[in-house]
């Protein structure tokens, strides 16, 4: 798909910032002050929707969630300033911890998970095969990716089922027991991980399927001839140069698996105890099950800071192992 | 050595194939390793598709054999109680109106605000332009999940409490549509408008006339991207719906599958299968601008 019409467009587009930035100027300067003006209005004609918009239901909530963090408020009465308070419950509070943990571990499994996964599948499916064969193995692949998490977990709650599960079928063919999936702390942990990955996995591989089409054929035609074949020309060719994709994609899956919420919620409620409990299922509890609106602030503001410094962390480090070409 | 039957059609043409030179000598080796390439992809394929094909055979059993093993993965004999059965259980046409209401409107409201931004971003001369599109770019930043609580209060405050205008109105300012729209009307000829000032049109017009036609192809994207994410959305309407007549599709199949515990699973599934032929659809005729639209500002 991204490989025969960006090649053709990239050029296009990539001159495209340049010239209208300088256009108009030259048509301003031409067509005088009125022009000018009229312009200046319809810009604001058209933007107002989107930044009316966003100041109300985005700029405002931010500044909101923040202030709201250092209240205590449960609606009905009237909310009270309690400093930081807020959040030194919240990181004494055992569930909110090992949710954090939950999160945290959760991330750094589906993540590794989801981008081998797609990384192998992408370098399998770029190398030579029929084109009907690439076409069907790139939709299946993304197919998942337009399904609903919930409708998702929904039937993957029932192919995991102990006793009527397709799962423990398939295992007890080979001889594996019945494995209690939902029942237990870390079946119940591997099933969240497991329908996640399956979902999510083709959004890499798309990222990753792009990348690879970027490397010129003449690396590797040089790389062969250097004596570099099959798995070596990967590891020495493919992924020094790919380390761009990588980032970008590491970066996006690490974001959305921060913030799982829907497979855990319907697959397993948390549970069994607070084994699959996540940082954004604590956060709507607290909010709408206990109504505890400024601790439940606390914990996204906390939830929003890990999120931008480890955003931070990987730009820094990609400065230096992030080959450009 | 050009027409080996492993790779025929790929390797008749090499140029309009992607596919990475292949560097082995040894055409015996390749072929083994073309094999085992072909079998993991076929594997991984299976693993991707098989449950959703379970999910649809299992949804065409009968109500009292859908707990049967081995299970069924192609529908040889369907049988549609089920589907008569979760019409009765769920009101689904409230549902599908529900969902088919909400995911419209965010999605045209997407596509006309987005491309006025974009346009206005991309075309349109004023002061503080760069750091306003800055901002528009960082709110991409700040996940749902963080806002959502003052965004319940104002909702709350603004008397949309428990209706579908709750979840509409916010998702319409869209920064990654705006953001698209952008590039998009950048990626067209800056020469348009100076032929349309010089013929008299106004800025208004230069954009009615000449740039938003051109940009269909854009809004589609975005209008598809909007589609896809908020048919399938799941923690806003947990949060702003309450009662059931204002419940989308994916809350009515989390509540039935609650309700019905692990009853009559060929029900639920019937209803899942209900709710996946949109996203179907959008699949089969916008795959390519999904794709394109989800990858697109992740660098080259």
């Amino acid at each position: 798909m991204s490989t025969t019409t960006p090649h053709r467009e990239r050029p296009k587009r990539a001159a495209g910032p340049a010239a209208p930035g300088v256009a108009p100027a030259r048509n301003a300067t031409k067509l005088g002050a009125k022009s000018r003006h009229s312009q200046r209005w319809l810009a604001w004609i058209f933007l107002a929707p989107t930044i009316l918009g966003m100041g109300l239901f985005t700029l405002i909530p931010i500044v909101a969630s923040v202030v709201l963090a250092f209240f205590r408020w449960d609606i009905i009465s009237a909310p009270t300033f309690v400093g930081f308070d807020n959040f030194s419950e919240v990181v004494q509070d055992p569930t909110v911890r090992v949710s954090f943990l939950n999160t945290i571990m959760f991330v750094v499994v589906a993540v590794s998970l989801q981008l081998g996964l797609a990384l192998a599948l992408a370098i399998m499916v770029q190398e030579k095969m029929p084109a009907w064969l690439r076409v069907f193995f790139r939709s299946a692949f993304f197919f998942p990716l337009i399904l609903s998490a919930a409708s998702v977990s929904i039937f993957m709650r029932y192919l995991f089922n102990e006793q009527f599960g397709v799962v423990n079928w398939f295992l007890s063919l080979v001889g594996i027991p019945a494995v209690p999936w939902l029942t237990t702390p870390g079946g119940s942990a591997a099933v969240v991980i497991l329908v996640y990955v399956w979902q999510n996995f083709g959004f890499s591989f798309l990222l990753f399927i792009g990348g690879l089409a970027s490397i010129p054929v003449e690396t590797y035609e040089a790389a062969a001839i250097d004596g570099a074949t099959g798995w070596r020309k990967h590891l020495h060719v493919t992924l020094p140069l790919l380390s761009p994709t990588t980032l970008v994609a590491s970066v996006m899956a690490i974001i959305s698996a921060l913030q799982v919420f829907d497979q855990p919620y319907v697959l397993t409620r948390g549970g069994p105890g607070d084994s699959t409990r996540t940082a954004v299922m604590v956060i709507f509890e607290s909010a709408f099950q206990r109504l505890e609106f400024g601790q439940a602030s606390a914990i996204g503001v906390l939830l929003t800071l890990i999120i931008m410094a480890i955003t931070a962390a990987q730009f820094r480090l990609s400065k230096r192992f992030v080959f450009y070409q | 050595m050009t027409t080996t039957t492993d790779h025929g059609l790929a390797g008749h043409s090499p140029r309009l194939s992607e596919g990475l030179p292949e560097t082995s000598p040894n055409r015996r080796r390749f072929n083994g390793a073309f094999a085992l390439r072909i079998i993991l992809l076929l594997i991984a394929a299976a693993l991707t598709l098989g449950p959703v094909l379970w999910t649809l055979s299992t949804s065409l059993r009968s109500p009292s054999e859908s707990f049967k093993l081995p299970p069924s993965f192609f529908p040889w004999n369907p049988d549609f109680t089920s589907y008569g059965e979760v019409f009765q259980q769920l009101n689904i046409f409230l549902l599908v109106l529900n969902s088919a209401l909400v995911t419209g409107l965010i999605a045209v409201g997407q596509m006309v605000s987005a491309a006025l931004a974009g346009y206005a971003f991309a075309h349109l001369k004023f002061r503080g332009r760069g750091a306003l599109f800055s901002i528009v770019l960082a709110t991409m930043m700040v996940p749902v999940q963080v806002t959502i609580v003052p965004v319940f209060m104002l909702i709350r405050g603004m008397g949309l409490s428990d209706t579908l205008l709750a979840l509409i109105l916010p998702a319409i300012p869209t920064a990654f549509g705006t953001f698209l729209m952008r590039q998009y009307f950048m990626g067209l000829p800056a020469e348009l408008a100076e032929a349309a000032s010089i013929d008299g049109a106004s800025p208004w017009r230069t954009f009615r006339s000449v740039y938003a036609p051109l940009a269909m192809p854009g809004m589609a994207i975005v209008g598809i991207l909007a589609f896809n994410f908020h048919w399938n959305e799941f923690f806003r309407p947990l949060i702003l719906t309450i009662s059931e007549q204002n419940f989308t599709l994916p809350l009515g199949l989390v509540s039935l599958q609650g309700n019905l515990g692990t009853g009559s699973i060929s029900v639920v599934l019937a209803g899942v299968v209900l709710s996946m032929i949109p996203a179907l659809v959008v699949f089969m005729f916008g795959q390519r601008a999904l794709q394109d639209g989800l990858t697109a500002g992740t660098g080259k």
